[in-house]
């Protein structure tokens, strides 16, 4: 009875296994820090309603502060930009879902709330360093100089590395929002989801392709 | 869908049916449309999947966009209410510190158990899996043989509906014609697998799951399945005239509005209500099976979970149909002054010889895949394809290092989008960011092939549960402890597992994702963490050595059974819930004629 295989990692043994350990001492897990709006004390719990149609702010209030809010904005723009084949993240407002993601009382959520956090911090750090305001008031290409030097872990300099395992945490989070919006499926190239009479398989063109034709 | 109150049950039943999935589904089905009269327990709150299956929900509609929580480690949308690894209030405790050594326990508490939310995979045995010790010399033979179950499978399988295809091939049965829905056509990257597999051996054949590829034949079928039984054949019918084909959309694991998967509350309780023979009481936490001074079940002692109050209901016969590890738990927890080891328990094999499905994953990119023209990819909610074990005559021969088989369930294309869909591309991406991020992410969407090997463990001393001496769950009631080890047949396998994933990724063309464990220690997953467990309650053809006989019924206590996976007593690749219903319509068979003799 184990779902299909999945062709992404799913939850690490690592992370159940914390997360068990949380759900033993649930009241040791979280000590919400001295900020405006802590981290909610309670998920949505197991068995909630689900066939409503949930927004972020619903299950538990969303805590980015203002200029919190603003960088993850820019950020979720610059990461997924307006094209041909999607509106883009922030015009679907992807930070708020980002926002309720590090808001959630989840363990995994409290560490990433912390990834995040300190993660806008140091970006509008670096902002005000690199031209003398926030992330935010930079120009495209400002912005994109700096995200040029944190977009690639593997590559960043020792003095980016922060910065870039910030960046790459923000960016799965930002795309996982956007490409799972209707708008964002359609982006991505998914076509299903609705009724068929008859499962046709694959077109002939798509075999021809893998010289299966 | 109707259930009673604990104070609107009947002053006695025929047959008491603890549990409502897989297994009590099936034995409360068998029993009330043969005219028993019946009464199902289930621990878990009542479940409507006609309202309350979440169908073309997309996970932007969701919190967390669907993805999984310790509330929902499946996540949103997926069936399960009120379960997971860890049910809040119902602890279970293990006797080792070290992971290796520590066993996963999931429970759903709800109508239908985890019928609601598995992967509807749906295997047969084959004959070899039934005598492995003659076979191999390890484990134990059960004291029956395929072609005893067959008759079962064929029924399970017509009652069910489950799409499948007969390959002919070494101890991967075929289903007698009439049996199987026609296999939906296997997607891309199914089809490519397929391909590019048959240097290496690899048989990719259409995988057998419980889904109506089309509608089931209400003139037909039930004729069929209850022979001299005009009621049940009407009252069958009736219910599959409401089940619809599938239309390919909405994963399986969120259940089935339309009743097109087989889930206990939609396919085996309908016309089990309908037959006027079944009472079902929601939120009953069975604790102990009640006896009288000659050692005869009596009844169930349960907990209204609504009010916290004991409750105690009678019936002629019980059946224990709670999941493999809870009816342990159930039995080692009837004890009484003539049982003090706990019911059904003279062998001391209650709670031994537990099993799970040794599981192992990989997953690949695979550049051929990507870009493909965009196409509806939703196929049946699941798998279309599978590779079962091929390599009889390489292992009976003992060239391999392990003794028993794996099969292979592999998962490609475009799927409905998750939080993870796109996440951690950068070893492919280098990370992009912007524009040419989006262009990445269409890219690569699609392009991976998931593989996870499922295989058989063989049951061994250092794995099995007793109670805990302590902890005790909300109710006050002992709960289980877990002992477990892995032999190095498990881990050897695993690590086949692993080279055969990469050698197919490599043929493939692709990368393999990530870095891996290549050793079968590190690869192989946590015990239970492939929810297949089984044993506890084995069968077997001496009473000394095992805690049923052939028909599921203990030793010890004649008008009680065990139709869950307890009786397994090995616990082949195949994954258990058909055999499990095969043989719960077995057991009840027997039941029902040694009830009518007068004999229990």
């Amino acid at each position: 009875m184990n779902p299909p295989p999945d062709a992404a990692p799913r939850l690490s043994r690592r992370d159940a296994l914390k997360w068990i350990t949380a759900a033993a001492a649930s009241s040791l897990a979280f000590s919400p820090e001295p900020r405006a709006g802590a981290p909610a004390a309670r998920g949505y719990g197991t068995d909630p309603d689900l066939q409503r149609a949930y927004s972020p702010g619903d299950v538990w209030p969303l805590t980015f502060t203002p200029a919190e809010r603003a960088a993850a904005a820019a950020l979720c723009g610059l990461m997924l930009p307006p094209d041909a084949e999607g509106p883009g993240a922030e015009a679907l407002l992807v930070h708020d879902f980002v926002d309720e993601w590090i808001s959630a009382p989840y363990p995994e959520h409290v560490a990433d709330r912390n990834t995040i956090t300190e993660g806008l911090a140091w970006l509008d750090a670096e902002a005000r360093r690199r031209w003398g305001g926030e992330f935010v008031r930079g120009t495209p290409a400002q912005r994109t100089a700096l995200a040029e030097d944190l977009c690639d872990l593997a590559s960043a300099q020792p003095e980016h590395r922060a910065g870039a395992r910030f960046f790459q945490r923000f960016r799965d989070l930002a795309a996982g929002g956007y490409f799972t919006t209707p708008e964002g499926m359609k982006d991505l190239g998914y076509t299903g989801n609705y009724a068929m009479e008859a499962f046709t398989g694959p077109p002939p063109e798509v075999l021809r392709r893998l010289g299966l034709a | 869908m109707p259930v009673v109150t604990p104070s609107q049950t009947q002053p006695e039943y025929d047959v008491i049916v603890v549990g409502s999935g897989a297994a009590g589904g099936q034995t409360a089905y068998t029993c009330a449309l043969e005219g028993a009269k019946v009464l199902m327990l289930e621990a878990g709150r009542d479940y409507d999947p006609a309202r309350e299956t979440p169908m073309f929900q997309v996970n932007s509609q969701a919190p967390l966009r669907g993805a999984s929580t310790p509330d929902k480690p499946f996540g949103f949308h997926d069936a399960t209410i009120d379960g997971g690894w860890q049910v809040p209030g119902e602890p279970y405790t293990s006797a080792s510190d070290d992971p290796a050594r520590q066993f996963w326990w999931w429970r759903a508490r709800m109508m239908g158990g985890r019928t609601n939310h598995w992967g509807r995979i749906s295997l047969r045995n084959g004959p070899y899996d039934f005598k492995p010790r003659t076979r191999d010399g390890l484990g134990f033979d059960w004291p029956l043989s395929y072609e005893d179950v067959a008759p079962y499978y064929d029924k399970v399988e017509m009652l069910i509906g489950v799409y499948g295809d007969n390959n002919g091939l070494e101890n991967t049965p075929d289903s007698p014609a009439g049996c199987l829905q026609p296999p939906p056509i296997l997607r891309a990257g199914e089809q490519y697998a397929r391909a590019k597999g048959k240097a290496l051996g690899l048989p990719v054949i259409p995988i057998h799951r419980a889904v109506l590829t089309q509608r089931q034949d209400p003139d037909v079928l039930p004729a069929k399945i209850h022979p001299a039984n005009p009621r049940a054949q009407r009252l069958l019918a009736d219910s599959m005239r409401q089940r619809a084909a599938c239309f390919w959309a909405t994963p399986c694991g969120r259940g089935c509005s339309i009743r097109a998967n087989y889930q206990s509350t939609t396919v085996h309780l309908p016309p089990a209500l309908a037959s006027g023979n079944l009472d079902i009481v929601a939120n009953a936490m069975a604790r102990e099976v009640t006896v009288d001074a000659a050692g005869k079940a009596t009844g169930v002692l349960f907990i209204d979970r609504t009010t916290g109050q004991e409750q105690r209901v009678k019936g002629r016969v019980v059946v224990l149909a709670a999941s493999s590890a809870e009816s342990v738990r159930i039995l080692l927890n009837s004890r009484s002054p003539r049982f003090p080891q706990g019911l059904a328990n003279s062998s001391g094999l209650v709670g031994k010889y537990i099993m799970d499905t040794v599981g192992a994953g990989m997953a690949g990119q695979i550049p051929a895949l990507e870009n493909l023209p965009r196409h509806n990819e939703d196929g049946a909610g699941g798998n279309h394809a599978y590779v079962p074990w091929w390599l009889y005559p390489e292992q009976v021969a003992g060239k391999l290092g392990f003794a028993r088989g794996y099969h292979i369930e592999f998962g490609s294309g475009r799927q409905l989008p998750a939080l993870h869909t796109v996440a951690g591309l950068e070893a492919f991406t280098r990370g992009s960011f912007g524009q040419k991020f989006k262009e990445d992410a269409r890219r690569f969407y699609g392009s991976f092939i998931g593989f996870a090997g499922r295989g058989e463990m063989i049951p061994n001393e250092d794995s099995y549960c007793d109670l805990d001496p302590v902890v005790r769950d909300k109710w006050g009631i002992p709960v289980l402890r877990f002992h477990w080890k892995w032999s190095d047949h498990e881990i050897r396998q695993a690590a086949h597992m692993q080279r055969t994933f990469a050698d197919w990724i490599s043929a493939l063309g692709g990368k393999v994702r990530g870095t891996p464990a290549m050793d079968g220690a590190k690869a192989i997953e946590p015990g239970g963490k492939i929810i297949h467990e089984v044993g506890g309650t084995i069968m077997g053809a001496d009473a000394r050595r095992s805690v049923t006989n052939q028909w599921c019924q203990t030793w010890d206590v004649r008008n009680l059974f065990v139709t869950d996976g307890g009786p397994f007593c090995s616990n082949a690749d195949k994954n258990p819930t058909l055999t499990i219903m095969a043989l719960a319509w077995r057991a009840s068979d027997y039941l029902l004629a040694e009830l009518r003799r007068g004999n229990l």
